[in-house]
């Protein structure tokens, strides 16, 4: 019974995750401006990888392989807002400045 | 169940691509390296559980930093090349 339910879980985390992967992904291309496609990247990033993972190690139970799975998961969490925040920095340095509002009623 | 969520993950990467592609500026396509880094890490854990094969997770987490190390150093070398201010 116990497994079945662990099955079902980790389905859905599975395709949960991915589909906030593809939210992420879709937000990347459709967001008007550079810093604002920097929050649909951090969404893909953390949540969707982290349901996607969780949803591993459901799969993987009290083995090795969860502990990989939780490393991964401990470094994206830590090396990912990094790599947006140098991304953000970079771009302001070197003088991107964010769009304010280009609606044509605004 | 596995299929469904790598098929899921290789349309995020080819929309990544899209982006990688159309991005203006070259922030747009270092943060779209990035996305495709992450996206393909997870694809390479599922592939893992696919297959049965589970030393694939240790190709995923040292993925993990290279991605990780190759948008700093591209930014770096990026930052030091045009340390003036100019948008191109």
């Amino acid at each position: 019974m116990l497994d079945i339910l662990l099955d079902i879980l980790s389905w859905i985390l599975l395709l949960g995750g991915a589909l906030f992967l593809l939210t992420g992904a879709i937000g990347v291309l459709r967001f008007p401006d550079f810093y604002s496609r920097l929050h649909a990247v951090s969404v893909c990033d953390t949540l969707g990888a982290g349901m996607v993972l969780l949803g591993l190690m459901l799969q993987g139970g009290l083995t090795l392989v969860t502990v990989k799975l939780m490393l991964i998961f401990y470094f994206m969490v830590f090396s990912g807002p990094t790599a947006v925040h140098a991304l953000a920095e970079a771009a302001q340095v070197s003088g991107l400045d964010p769009v304010e509002d280009d609606r044509e009623d605004g | 169940m596995y299929a469904i969520a790598t098929i899921l993950i290789l349309v995020a990467i080819a929309v990544g691509l899209v982006r990688a592609f159309r991005g203006p500026t070259l922030f747009d396509r270092v943060m779209a390296g990035n996305m495709i880094g992450t996206l393909t890490v997870l694809l390479v854990a599922v592939l893992g559980f696919m297959n049965g094969r589970p030393e694939f997770l240790d190709i995923a987490l040292v993925y993990v930093l290279i991605s990780f190390i190759s948008t700093i150093a591209v930014l770096r070398v990026y930052v030091s090349r045009h340390d003036h201010a100019d948008t191109d």
